[in-house]
């Protein structure tokens, strides 16, 4: 009974909570910059408004372009189900389930980008291009970022191991820990296409990374999209915050209050870094996210020295 | 009694695949009917061979070797035998042996290719069955014989089209490659002759050799093998081999021709007693850089048949980092970490050969259609071709280790093998955990070089005459390409099924033939992958058909239209991103390593004229060592060829003076005196 309850607790969170981030986040951003800005629950009324209207679809397109859509959102929803939300247990948790966490994340991309090749145009390519370059090297930042509460636990499981940092390990392993949570959060705004990466707000394609690959999907596959997006900014914010806030409360209720307050916390924090900085150059972006690699490989070496 | 028999099979595969080519030799050049009868006996070859391979990994004992009643060297008889590892490796073989003859059959077609159609169908049978030999020899001879058997044949495959000058070229590297190999093989079973006492092939005993002697086996091994798998830095043949062969011959060599240099390094190094852990360590390394180095040189690759090539050596990478860490295993006495590590490295095996042989035997089908393999002149052929690119699709995300297909499954051991030495080890060991971010790194590279290549090959429009007038290959080479892609699917779904096999040959490595606690079952979730790729499926299903639902409620048909350039009114096909700029970014972040050389367009003027961009990366062993050393060397030789002018008075001359010399040099200066001027 109880673990069917958190099971729906969690489900809900996974497909109810992340629309509400973006509208956090471009909320702070306006108030930022002096406007009034979108309401915060925007997307929420975008995807029911794309949900209902009819698909135009390039002449160019093959099914893999009305499939990677469904492979994304799928391959997200999945690993979303491995991520403990706060200090509740993951729905699925096995041996070895980082791995395939990462791996599902990755499918995505493989299918966004094919998608957008799909298309022939100069400027979907031009985006899956940078996407799959600079993946290449939050990556290998991703795993350097895992193995630190790996190696600090001795789990294999990403639930057990997210949950190393509640154990009192800020007092043994803080300086680790706050490099890791520095370079995770880089590898959150890069898989995310946050500034400093990308602009989503930007009005030139060139200079887009995300956007620009999905500028032919329209209704209902757009929706899917924006969707999977919001999706997966949510776990990686409940991912980056087994590591940034390492908090626990002494009931469940107090718990789940913790981790609802936590969220549209981190969220308001992306809000504030857009509105201070403006996007990097193209080209300086991998120095950014081979920074976040020595942010986790050192605090990786910082442990096991 | 049923053991006794069951060895009989393989021999008999090895008889009729060898047999194969020989009818054909005696039909005419133009015989259509010749054809049919090769691939007819590979097929019955590779199922009497199948069924062989799977009795013995499925019944608990292995059969008693066999003995042939003849010898040639020494007293021993060679015998062959039978056991879980050499089955494990026959599988592969005896499958894509059979199934490779059968694609030949339309892709090789006798009318299209008259002067070497029976030489390729031959030399075909007489690989398979070399390399069939060498897996179940049990001395050394047999086993060298077999080894040239495959490397000979596999010679002549790559040649087929020697009217070609570069596919003359990369034959001759490769045999030259293969035979500095061979070379180093005559010195360790030489060594290990020394050692034993006999070649017939056995585990050495602990107390009798030395650390110096066992360490110079493992280098030789390391060399000699790691020659013929296409290790870093000895992959330098591999490329262009791979790139110039018929590509059913390119699937053979790179799904398990290569893999016998993994067999001969997993069996032989195993015999060694007592390895320290810098072995093991070594061969992670090179494994590392194996992976990286393959995965960075295939996305600087244009040529379809190179990149996969180069992607061969990517493999090695892994199946070497898994092969590693069970060395090291094996010194620290982690049982644990021999299972996943060499469980993972021995799926690695079977999972390359089948998406590796599925993304060649789908590359085929688009050279056969555009006669072109530069995948800048493709595209969008997914609409011509379905089937290949449906195909090359499950091949590529399998080849990316991507769930929920095989090549994660051994991906996953692998990387659970490595995450295993973060604890409880003592903390020095902590740093093989290093390789988990590599391994990572390759496969994010992989993903962005198979993007690369379905997206510019099949997706898009087509950029050339030929990509336009492309048509869906024949069922007989469709046919393969699908039970390939059949197993990629099950084993990624359905991993229990392989592992109690996997499981057996790690224990015959081990020597350990019945141990309980090495069951991968017990230490990876295979059933929750199942669940897991069952839902996947499912769920997927469910939103499309939502998704088609709610299109169908809004209102009827889906508009088509043009790709929104942007406001552009008239794109064309060469406004696409082409491979070179898909991957311009990367090359330019690892310049250091690729030092590619870019061909930039000059856009100088007000009014440009028409531009292109290409990159292209130079092969990093043979390119830059082995050519420019060779050409030192000649350069430094012709120095010498002005006393070779071919006059045969200077001859006579030289000779004069060779015996002047000897004289001088045999005699006191004395005693030669007295005998030219005292008579």
């Amino acid at each position: 009974m109880n673990t069917a309850l958190l099971i729906l607790f969690h489900l809900i969170l996974l497909l109810a909570i992340p629309p509400l981030l973006p509208g956090i986040i471009n909320k702070i951003k306006a108030l930022a910059a002096g406007r009034k800005g979108p309401p915060v629950l925007q997307l929420y009324y975008d995807l029911f408004k794309l949900a209902r209207k009819q698909v135009v679809l390039s002449q160019t397109t093959t099914w893999t372009f009305i499939a990677a859509p469904v492979v994304t959102l799928t391959a997200l929803l999945i690993a979303g189900l491995m991520v403990p939300f706060g200090s509740f247990p993951a729905p699925l948790s096995f041996t070895g389930d980082l791995i395939l966490f990462a791996y599902l994340l990755a499918l995505g991309r493989f299918f966004t980008t094919a998608a957008a090749l799909d298309t022939g145009s100069a400027f979907e390519g031009m985006g899956a291009a940078r996407e799959v370059t600079f993946a290449c090297l939050s990556e290998p930042a991703l795993f350097f970022a895992l193995l630190v509460p790996a190696k600090m636990s001795g789990a294999l499981v990403l639930a057990e191991l997210l949950h190393a940092p509640l154990t009192a390990t800020w007092q043994t392993a803080a300086a680790p820990m706050v490099l890791v949570a520095v370079g995770l959060f880089i590898i959150l705004l890069a898989e995310n296409c946050r500034i400093p990466v990308d602009d989503p707000n930007t009005h030139l394609e060139l200079t887009m990374i995300h956007e620009v690959m999905v500028l032919d999907h329209s209704g209902p596959l757009l929706g899917l999209i924006l969707y999977g997006a919001s999706i997966k900014l949510f776990i990686l914010c409940a991912l980056f915050l087994h590591i940034a806030m390492p908090f626990q409360a002494a009931t469940p209720l107090g718990n789940a209050l913790l981790f609802l307050i936590e969220m549209p916390l981190t969220a308001v924090t992306v809000g504030l870094v857009e509105s201070v900085m403006a996007r990097l150059q193209m080209r300086h972006v991998p120095y950014l996210l081979i920074a976040a690699i020595l942010f986790c490989g050192f605090g990786f070496i910082l442990l096991v020295r | 009694m049923e053991n006794v028999s069951s060895i009989w099979y393989v021999p008999a595969a090895i008889l009729l695949h060898g047999l194969s080519g020989i009818p054909g030799l005696f039909c005419s050049r133009r015989s259509t009917r010749a054809p049919y009868g090769a691939a007819g006996l590979s097929l019955a070859a590779s199922l009497l061979g199948l069924f062989g391979a799977f009795q013995v990994m499925t019944s608990h004992a292995a059969p008693p070797p066999l003995a042939l009643p003849f010898h040639m060297i020494g007293s021993e008889d060679w015998s062959v035998g039978m056991d879980a590892l050499s089955a494990f490796f026959l599988v592969p073989l005896f499958l894509l042996g059979g199934l490779g003859a059968l694609y030949g059959l339309r892709y090789w077609a006798q009318e299209e290719h008259p002067e070497n159609g029976r030489k390729t169908r031959l030399f075909w049978g007489f690989c398979v069955a070399g390399m069939a030999l060498l897996l179940i020899a049990r001395h050394a001879i047999l086993f060298l014989l077999g080894w040239e058997a495959m490397a000979l044949s596999a010679f002549f495959l790559v040649s087929a089209e020697d009217h070609l000058p570069e596919v003359r070229q990369s034959g001759w590297i490769y045999l030259v490659a293969t035979h500095a190999g061979t070379l180093t093989l005559f010195a360790f079973f030489a060594l290990y002759y020394r050692i034993t006492g006999t070649l017939n092939l056995h585990p050495i005993g602990g107390d009798q050799a030395g650390l110096g002697a066992l360490s110079a086996l493992f280098l030789l091994a390391l060399v000699g093998f790691g020659l013929k798998a296409g290790m870093m830095p000895l992959h330098f043949w591999l490329p262009g081999a791979h790139a110039n062969a018929p590509t059913h011959v390119s699937a053979l060599m790179s799904g398990v021709l290569i893999k016998m240099g993994i067999y001969g390094m997993i069996r032989f190094i195993g015999f060694l007693p007592a390895p320290p852990a810098s072995w093991g360590v070594l061969i992670l390394i090179s494994g590392c850089l194996s992976g990286i180095l393959g995965v960075l040189f295939a996305i600087g690759q244009h040529d379809l048949k190179r990149l996969l090539a180069y992607h061969s050596v990517e493999n090695i990478g892994i199946i070497l980092m898994g092969f590693g860490l069970a060395m090291i295993g094996r010194s620290l006495n982690r049982p644990l970490w021999i299972l996943l590590g060499l469980g993972g490295c021995l799926l690695h095996v079977w999972n390359h050969a089948l998406f590796k042989g599925l993304l060649f035997l789908s590359a085929g089908s688009v050279v056969h259609t555009t006669h072109t393999r530069r995948i800048d002149r493709l595209g969008g052929l997914a609409k011509a071709m379905p089937w290949t690119a449906a195909l090359f699709l499950v091949g590529a995300v399998a080849i990316c280790g991507l769930p929920p297909l095989n090549g994660f499954i051994s991906e996953w051991f692998i990387y659970l093998g490595l995450l295993h030495t973060l604890n409880p080890s003592p903390s020095g060991w902590a740093a093989i955990s290093l390789a988990v971010p590599a391994l990572a790194l390759i496969g994010a590279l992989a993903l962005t070089c198979f993007v690369k290549v379905y997206g510019t090959v099949f997706l898009g429009r087509p950029r050339s005459d030929a990509a336009q007038h492309a048509h869906e290959a024949p069922l007989s080479m469709r046919a393969p390409m699908l039970l390939l892609a059949l197993l990629c699917v099950l084993i990624g779904l359905f991993p229990w099924w392989v592992t109690p096999m996997l499981n057996q040959a790690v224990a015959v490595w081990m020597n350990r033939p019945s141990a309980p606690e090495m069951n991968l079952a017990q230490h990876v979730p295979l059933n929750l992958v199942t669940v897991i790729g069952v839902a996947f499926f499912l769920f997927a299903g469910w939103i499309s058909f939502r998704l088609f639902h709610s299109l169908r409620r809004a209102g009827g048909k889906t508009s088509l239209m043009p790709t929104w350039s942007c406001g552009y009114a008239r794109p064309t096909a060469h406004m696409q991103y082409t491979a070179s700029s898909f991957v311009q970014a990367l090359l330019h972040l690892f310049r250091g390593i690729m030092r590619p050389h870019e061909q930039r367009p000059d856009m100088h003027p007000t009014f440009p004229k028409e531009a292109s961009f290409s990159t292209h990366v130079d092969e990093p062993v043979l390119d830059r060592q082995i050519l420019p050393l060779g050409r030192l060397l000649s350069e430094w030789f012709g120095k010498a060829r002005p006393i070779q002018r071919g006059l045969i008075n200077e001859y006579l001359l030289y000779v004069l003076l060779a015996v002047v010399a000897l004289l001088v040099w045999t005699m006191p200066l004395g005693r030669l005196c007295e005998c030219l001027f005292t008579r």
